[in-house]
């Protein structure tokens, strides 16, 4: 009982701090007046006005909100499920094979390095501007941080595991999602976790570059018009999204790995 | 370890050996193969030039002036950039990790700070710091923080309290503890903080300059952006291709950096790879 109310003040304590530099802003700016730096609650009806105002029916979202921050979504969605489909599958493939890795290390620390951001371009001109070159993209430049871990991941499978099954006589297919699947996920995991949040990056980036719709699209029209108040609502938009989709997968992870932290207890 | 060292060694050599031979294979088959699909058409050569045409173009690359010049803009950007990341994150991450309650009260707000992607700041710190070197180092600094940040404060969690508490018990204040025993038990964590807020301030700055052209400051980023407005995709590829290189070099120079400052660390871990 004791610790849950401890840990309930915790989190209490941590929004409290959050409420309370938010007010702090909001007192600023109202003394301030800056151009630059709205208010908090500008900033709220703004967003509020835009995108969730809209018809209950629509769940209260609204045309642009239907038309923008949903197709963003989609995007991203759909790209980091191409990056998951290819490179997971892919890194336990290369990870188990020491002759496989060995003829695609260089290969993949230089895919690894190359900068997504650098080539937008080519993918615009490669899928023409829209839906298909912007999945691309975000797939392109998330597949890498999911590839190296599912790899490393496979690759360091406790060998005796390994011959455990063997002697077992597990097939290789038992073996495979008996064992060297389970025994990837935290490394996998841990690269989702990063092309996650770099789909974000890649999301905005293809928005911005070409794009007639999106969050992206929408922050590139509010500062070309200097409308200050709607780039904040963009970047809040985008703060909190990031903090849902984190959580999201945090939940999903704690869900899948429960096995983990058992198993990382017995040991401790 | 049950094998002598010296048949350890020559056996490592051989996989190194090996490991290099395979490497090649691998990159000369993957050129060829991508050479072979766009002379045969397979790729559009419209869309993406054969690679010899941009391995070509890379090595032009090095004696245009220009391309230079823009390069070394580039690597002062990385180079400030992350100086002032580590000087701002690291005690930083310091105070946090190591007063108990700041932690866990500013969770909150790093949260939701940390997941706004850095390039969506542009338009505002466009306005507010002015176009230039100053806006980059700006987002370089907010990028790249992350990082450095976390891995310091999980660094603190990993150290001995024995030894804490042997020092305070000598009468060492909390500066001196800190340094003596925190900071370095913390340095392999930071030091791997620190590799990865490298390549994040790589690409934020490139990022910036294809976003938006030379106005914020020459750099690989300027250099792509003026490509792709002439409508020439060579260069882009070529410059791309020199970016990755330049991420690969400033990697393995700081983790020949990390070797030679925190040894006793990689002496640790080459001793578990063996074993291994």
């Amino acid at each position: 009982m004791n610790q849950t109310t401890a840990k309930a003040m915790r989190w209490l304590g941590r929004w409290l701090v959050l409420a309370a530099g938010i007010l702090a802003w909001q007192e600023w700016a109202g003394w301030r007046r800056s151009a630059f730096f709205p208010p908090p609650s500008a900033i709220g009806a703004r967003m509020y006005h835009l995108w969730f105002s809209g018809p209950v029916s629509h769940l209260a979202l609204t045309s642009s909100a239907i038309g923008n921050i949903l197709p963003s979504l989609a995007r991203v969605a759909v790209g980091l499920g191409i990056a998951v489909a290819v490179g997971a599958p892919a890194g336990i493939a290369i990870g188990r094979s020491a002759a496989v890795s060995g003829y695609l290390d260089p290969l993949l620390h230089f895919g690894r390095s190359l900068p997504a951001v650098a080539l937008v371009t080519v993918f615009i001109v490669l899928f023409k501007l829209g839906d298909q070159m912007e999945v691309a993209y975000i797939a392109f430049g998330t597949v890498w941080p999911i590839l190296v871990n599912t790899i490393d991941g496979a690759r360091t499978v406790d060998p005796l595991q390994v011959e455990t099954a063997r002697v077992f006589r597990l097939s290789a297919g038992q073996r495979l999602t008996k064992l060297i699947v389970p025994a990837t996920m935290p490394k996998f995991f841990a690269g989702l976790r990063i092309s996650l949040s770099l789909s974000l990056v890649l999301m905005v980036i293809a928005e911005l570059t070409g794009s007639t719709d999106g969050i992206g699209y929408l922050m590139n029209n509010a500062s070309n018009s200097y409308e200050m108040t709607e780039v904040w609502a963009g970047i809040v938009l985008l703060g909190v999204l990031g903090y849902a989709l984190n959580a999201a997968l945090l939940g999903v992870e704690h869900h899948v790995l429960a096995w983990h932290r058992g198993a990382r207890r017995l040991t401790n | 370890m049950a094998m002598s060292d010296e048949a350890g060694s020559s056996r490592a050599r051989r996989v190194g050996g090996l490991a290099w031979v395979r490497g090649l294979v691998g990159v000369v088959t993957f050129l060829l193969m991508a050479e072979v699909l766009s002379v045969a058409g397979v790729i559009s050569r419209s869309a993406l030039p054969p690679i010899s045409t941009v391995l070509g173009q890379a090595v032009l690359l090095l004696g245009n002036t220009q391309f230079l010049g823009d390069l070394a803009a580039t690597i002062e950007a990385w180079a400030v950039g992350l100086a002032i990341t580590v000087a701002v994150g690291v005690p930083l991450g310091l105070v946090l990790g190591s007063v108990p309650g700041v932690r866990s009260a500013t969770r909150a707000v790093v949260e939701f700070l940390r997941p706004i992607p850095p390039v969506a700041l542009i338009p505002l710190v466009a306005l507010v710091v002015g176009p230039g070197l100053r806006m980059n180092l700006t987002l370089i600094v907010y990028a790249a923080i992350w990082p450095v940040l976390f891995n310091t404060i999980y660094g603190l969690d990993d150290v001995d309290p024995v030894a804490k508490q042997t020092l305070r018990a000598f009468g060492f204040g909390p500066f001196e503890v800190t340094r003596r025993v925190c900071l370095p038990a913390a340095a392999p964590f930071i030091a791997t903080g620190i590799r990865v807020a490298s390549s994040i301030a790589l690409i934020v700055s490139i990022a910036i300059g294809i976003l938006t052209g030379r106005i914020d400051g020459n750099g690989i980023g300027a250099f792509i952006s003026d490509a792709n407005t002439a409508g020439n995709i060579n260069p882009v590829l070529a410059a791309a291709l020199w970016a990755g290189v330049l991420g690969l070099a400033l990697n393995a120079l700081l983790l020949w950096a990390e070797r030679r400052v925190l040894p006793w660390h990689h002496a640790y871990l080459d001793e578990a790879e063996a074993a291994r």
